[in-house]
């Protein structure tokens, strides 16, 4: 098996979901694995690379990648692909990723299986396995030919550094197809948010439009000092104006995974559950018994977290003191 | 101006994998996938009251056509379902082959998607059309439109918000949050029985068998299993002490 994991950065950083297919890759012990990393940094981040598992790295430092687009990427490891002869690429999804790894099957004919969740090596034949029908069954999947292209579920694997050395360094600047160019990035709105991301938080306080108010995020706010964690927030939340985007968790906000997870008001769609859903312990407080949530909730209260919030957040601080 | 947008028929209800054939089991009720709704309703809104023709294109069996018509009732213009028993159990490499050679007859300006599909979870079909199509491709757009020749998109990323230009030809992935899409009207539920419907099979749009279901396919499915099962969920109502109640469970699970 000789593998080559897509290594996403952003800024000055390895994106870690990224860095924990590396991990997961280099685990399997088998053959080379190897990594591409594609943006201005590249060569930078390339050593970082090393302590995650990659005995080579691919950079690519061209101007063309340097705005955060997918399409010139599926160029940069179409022809990583070829010249290495990788016969398996592995991908942590993300927005980006998941544009990347698509295109490449298509430009390559591979087989891509995404949504996954694990993977092995059985005799010589690579299994994913993946959840499916809104996590109600478990389906094992393979590929027919090679390359085998796997996009895994964000927080899939932990990024642990497994002490490798330094790695390789091999520089790729391939041609660009004419469509892969012509996209531009216009204007950027990142939001910079002060403190303790919520991503390393262990315990979270959500909040959904089921507050009822931008007010009564101070609901979420106590529970969460309570119980020393921090406050995030749904997509609808935050596109109302009810919360900074920094909090946002979700397929276009942040992916957590906290030991504990209370969603209050929180409906529990798909676009907010990819970014919960590893979470240890979920207790989930909404008024509506037929929620999604509660179908992925450990704890599930169907009630008025008006009335139910206060009295927890009473009770945390009266058992912590 | 010409908008297509490729729209999928899923089933309704809950889902099952039927365990000989380890597909999904598409023989029951199906609808129009509400994340293409928002697809259907942005072409529409971009089209107003312009001359811009609105096709919609399917991938799927005969009864595909029932959602196929919903986005005609919607207002769409035209409809394309490429439907053809070699088609079935199509992955990703073969259904973005056979959308697009659909799509290239069509020869629309702008191409739509929505956000995922909610049998597949898959949120990949766009950029694999667009790599096919050799155009430039912008997902998980929140606001989009069309000016002088391109489009500008806003959207989300993990990180903020983007705003993109990028050149027609193109392929626009929506996010659910670009729009609430509009239901039909009585008059517009009558009317999508005289608008277009065209049923094309894979060598009407110059495909063979081989480039289509599992011989087209380069992934497959090997088992079905239970999944990993949160133990011990517990739902309850509150009766006045879920406050209690949780912090109990807290409690035992030590995390308080």
């Amino acid at each position: 098996m000789s593998t080559l994991v897509f290594l996403e950065q952003h800024g000055s950083e390895l994106q870690k979901g990224s860095l924990g297919v590396l991990a997961k890759a280099a685990s399997l012990g088998d053959g080379e694995v190897a990594a591409v990393i594609a943006g201005e940094n590249a060569r930078s981040l390339a050593a970082e690379a090393g302590k995650f598992g990659a005995t080579k790295v691919w950079i690519c430092e061209d101007g063309e990648a340097a705005q955060p687009l997918p399409q010139p990427r599926v160029d940069v490891v179409a022809q990583v692909v070829a010249d290495g002869g990788y016969d398996s690429v592995l991908f942590a999804n993300s927005v980006l990723a998941a544009d990347v790894a698509a295109g490449l099957a298509a430009r390559l004919d591979a087989g891509l299986n995404w949504d996954l969740v694990d993977l092995e090596l059985r005799e010589d034949e690579l299994v994913g396995t993946r959840p499916a029908l809104q996590d109600s069954v478990q389906v094992e999947v393979g590929w027919k030919a090679t390359p085998r292209l796997a996009l895994f579920r964000a927080g899939s694997f932990d990024a642990t550094p497994v002490g490798g050395g330094d790695p390789e360094i091999a520089q790729v600047s391939p041609s660009y197809a004419p469509h892969s160019t012509t996209v531009k990035l216009v204007g950027q709105d990142a939001e910079e948010s002060s403190g303790p991301s919520i991503e390393d938080a262990d315990v979270i306080v959500a909040g959904g439009r089921g507050l009822g108010s931008p007010d009564n995020f101070t609901l979420a706010e106590e529970l969460a000092k309570a119980l020393g964690g921090a406050v995030g927030a749904t997509r609808a939340v935050v596109d109302a104006g009810w919360y900074p985007y920094s909090a946002q968790i979700g397929q276009t906000g942040k992916t957590v995974s906290p030991k504990l997870y209370v969603a209050l008001g929180i409906s529990g769609a798909i676009q907010h559950k990819v970014g919960m859903q590893s979470s240890g312990t979920i207790v989930a407080i909404n008024k509506d018994a037929n929620a999604p949530i509660f179908e992925f909730s450990d704890l599930g209260v169907v009630g008025d977290l008006h009335a139910i919030v206060p009295k927890l957040t009473e009770l945390v601080r009266a058992r912590k003191s | 101006m010409r908008i297509a947008v490729c729209v999928k028929h899923v089933p309704e209800g809950p889902s099952r994998i039927d365990p000989q054939t380890l597909r999904l089991d598409r023989s029951g009720e199906g609808a129009l996938n509400h994340f293409d709704a928002n697809a259907v309703e942005e072409a529409l809104r971009l089209k107003g009251d312009t001359d811009t023709e609105v096709v919609v294109v399917s991938l799927g069996p005969q009864k595909a056509l029932d959602s196929l018509r919903k986005a005609l009732a919607m207002g769409a213009d035209r409809a394309v379902l490429v439907s053809d028993d070699a088609a079935v159990g199509s992955d990703l490499v073969a259904t973005s082959r056979l959308l697009a050679a659909a799509l290239e007859r069509q020869e629309a300006d702008l191409v739509l998607f929505g956000q995922q599909a909610s049998d597949a979870d898959g949120a990949v079909l766009w950029a694999a059309v667009a790599e096919r199509l050799g155009r430039p491709v912008v997902s998980q757009a929140m606001e989009l439109s069309v000016d002088a020749g391109s489009v500008r998109v806003k959207r989300q990323t993990e990180f903020g918000y983007d705003t993109l230009e990028a050149p027609l030809p193109v392929v626009v992935a929506v996010s659910d949050a670009i729009n609430e899409p509009r239901y039909p009207s009585l008059k517009g539920i009558m009317g999508a029985k005289k608008k277009p419907q065209d049923v094309l099979s894979l060598a009407e749009v110059g495909l063979d068998p081989g480039d289509a279901g599992e011989p087209g396919s380069r992934t497959t499915v090997l088992a079905l299993g239970d999944p990993p099962v949160r133990a011990d969920a517990r739902k309850i109502e509150d009766d006045g002490n879920a406050a209690q109640a949780i912090v109990d469970f807290l409690a035992e699970k030590r995390l308080v």
